[in-house]
């Protein structure tokens, strides 16, 4: 009677294990590349809106000053950022812009749209070395 | 690429003082040398980018870039004897835009020479530019010096006339910066042809002033900072001893020497670009004699943005006068003594500021 309970608990273990999913560190290369097309699906996103005259309220598209998101560095974020007084991130001042020479609506911080662009700005200065703080 | 003299002997080989670089624009004396041609001044009004949003509204940072260059340009004590507009003034070509800039530009109490800029150009293939600006290609003479305007935005034919649904749709993908569907601009055949025909008569020490919008040289191709068939052009221009090309289209401050060619860019009434070093994804080919711009603080909005005026010798050489409305002005000049342009304040290295470090 024991014995039986035994392999019962072991064929029910055995089971269960097998109908778990993978184990945390058993990504595989399909995971990586299924994740990494999210990614890229999210910058392509930020790069149309980037490049949209209707992220603002005049017509005005962020790189009109930012041709392929130059002179944006965020590496150099977070930072004191001298005109606003104080450290701020990257998407303070994309709502800086949006808000300023673009004269439309801030965006939530978390606003897709907001991820969206922040994933294209960092894709386009993909490589270069953290620098944050940099003026 | 080296300059070659340090600061001390450009000063003293053009006579300039060290306060003088310091004094307002226009009060800067160059000591000019021997050669032929008369001196005189022209300004230069460029990339006033004036975007209509709907109806009557415009953009107000832009119109107040050109309202503001207008203005001071019209207060010139002496008066220059023309003003060059180096093109894009408008931001789409559309009608409301180039006759808003019209409007703008009237108030000038003197004569304009119009040099059109792809922005002006692909909607209507510079029709409404024709009827109501200027012509597209032209040459005149003044004071001793020949001056030759280009339109040099051109592209290939089916870029321009097959490859797009609309004309509006065409002028969007041109108006693009870092368009990875754009083309490069053109001088072509034609005019290359016409440049030659124009020039034959000339004796080689006629000195010349080609205006043009895109650069007539190579900078940076993915935004068009570039003249596909620059080469040739410059061929053209070659053997003449004394060729200085003004243009438009880079909105910073910018400067070459290629053989017996100066090149200087205007600034932009509107915005100004970021230097192609600033993109870590492509390799550039910045010249290495320019000076940069000090960096613009977006909080300002004029930071970065000007008009100038240029003193012109002829044969003796030029002295190019950027005013920029949130910095110190910056005067590039040439005279005879020296090979290439040069920053009369800062191009030697240990004179450099933190400010005009790009990265």
């Amino acid at each position: 009677m024991r014995r039986s309970r035994e392999w019962f608990v072991v064929a029910a273990i055995l089971a269960l294990c097998l109908t778990l999913p993978a184990r945390a560190d058993e990504f595989t290369k399909d995971d990586l590349k299924k994740w990494s097309d999210a990614y890229m699906s999210a910058v392509k996103e930020g790069e149309k809106w980037f490049h949209s005259g209707e992220i603002g309220g005049n017509t005005v598209s962020c790189d009109m000053c930012h041709p392929h998101a130059s002179n944006t560095h965020p590496e150099t974020y977070p930072k004191f950022q001298k005109q606003i007084g104080k450290v701020v991130g990257l998407r303070d001042m994309i709502n800086w812009c949006i808000q300023n020479p673009q004269q439309g609506k801030p965006l939530a911080a978390d606003d897709p749209k907001m991820y969206a662009l922040e994933a294209y700005i960092t894709w386009e200065r993909r490589g270069v070395k953290l620098e944050p703080g940099k003026h | 690429m080296r300059n070659g003299i340090d600061r001390r002997t450009f000063l003293k080989q053009t006579g300039l003082l060290t306060a003088a670089a310091a004094l307002p624009m226009g009060l800067v004396e160059i000591a000019w040398g021997k050669g032929p041609g008369e001196k005189f001044t022209f300004a230069y009004i460029s990339d006033a980018h004036l975007t209509h949003i709907k109806g009557t509204e415009f953009v107000q940072n832009f119109d107040k870039g050109l309202r503001k260059a207008v203005f001071e340009v019209n207060f010139m004590d002496p008066k220059p004897d023309f003003v060059v507009f180096g093109g894009d003034l408008a931001q789409l070509g559309k009608k409301e835009e180039i006759d808003h800039g019209l409007e703008i530009m009237k108030d000038l109490t003197l004569p304009v020479k119009w040099v059109i800029g792809e922005h002006d150009y692909y909607l209507d293939l510079g029709k409404y530019w024709q009827e109501k600006v200027s012509p597209l290609t032209y040459s005149f003479d003044h004071k001793g010096v020949h001056f030759v305007v280009l339109n040099s935005i051109l592209t290939d034919d089916s870029w321009t006339n097959t490859r797009w649904p609309t004309p509006e749709e065409r002028m969007r993908q041109m108006a693009r910066l870092d368009n990875p569907n754009g083309s490069p601009f053109m001088v072509k055949d034609e005019q290359i042809a016409w440049l030659k025909g124009d020039l034959a008569k000339l004796k080689k020490d006629t000195p010349l002033v080609v205006l043009s919008h895109s650069p007539l040289y190579k900078i940076f191709k993915p935004w068009n900072f570039w003249t596909d068939d620059a080469e040739r052009v410059q061929a053209v221009l070659k053997p003449f001893k004394n060729v200085t090309v003004f243009h438009g289209h880079v909105h910073q401050v910018l400067y070459n020497q290629i053989g017996t060619i100066s090149f200087n860019a205007f600034m932009s009434t509107a915005w100004p670009w970021p230097y192609p070093v600033s993109y870590s994804q492509i390799p550039n080919k910045v010249p290495d004699i320019t000076v940069f711009m000090n960096r613009a603080d977006p909080f300002k909005e004029r930071d970065g943005t000007g008009w100038g005026h240029i003193d012109e010798a002829g044969g003796k050489g030029f002295a190019y006068h950027v005013a920029l409305w949130e910095n110190s002005s910056r005067t590039v000049a040439k005279d005879t003594g020296m090979g290439k342009p040069a920053d009369t304040r800062y191009q030697a290295p240990q004179d450099r500021i933190p400010p005009q470090t790009h990265y």
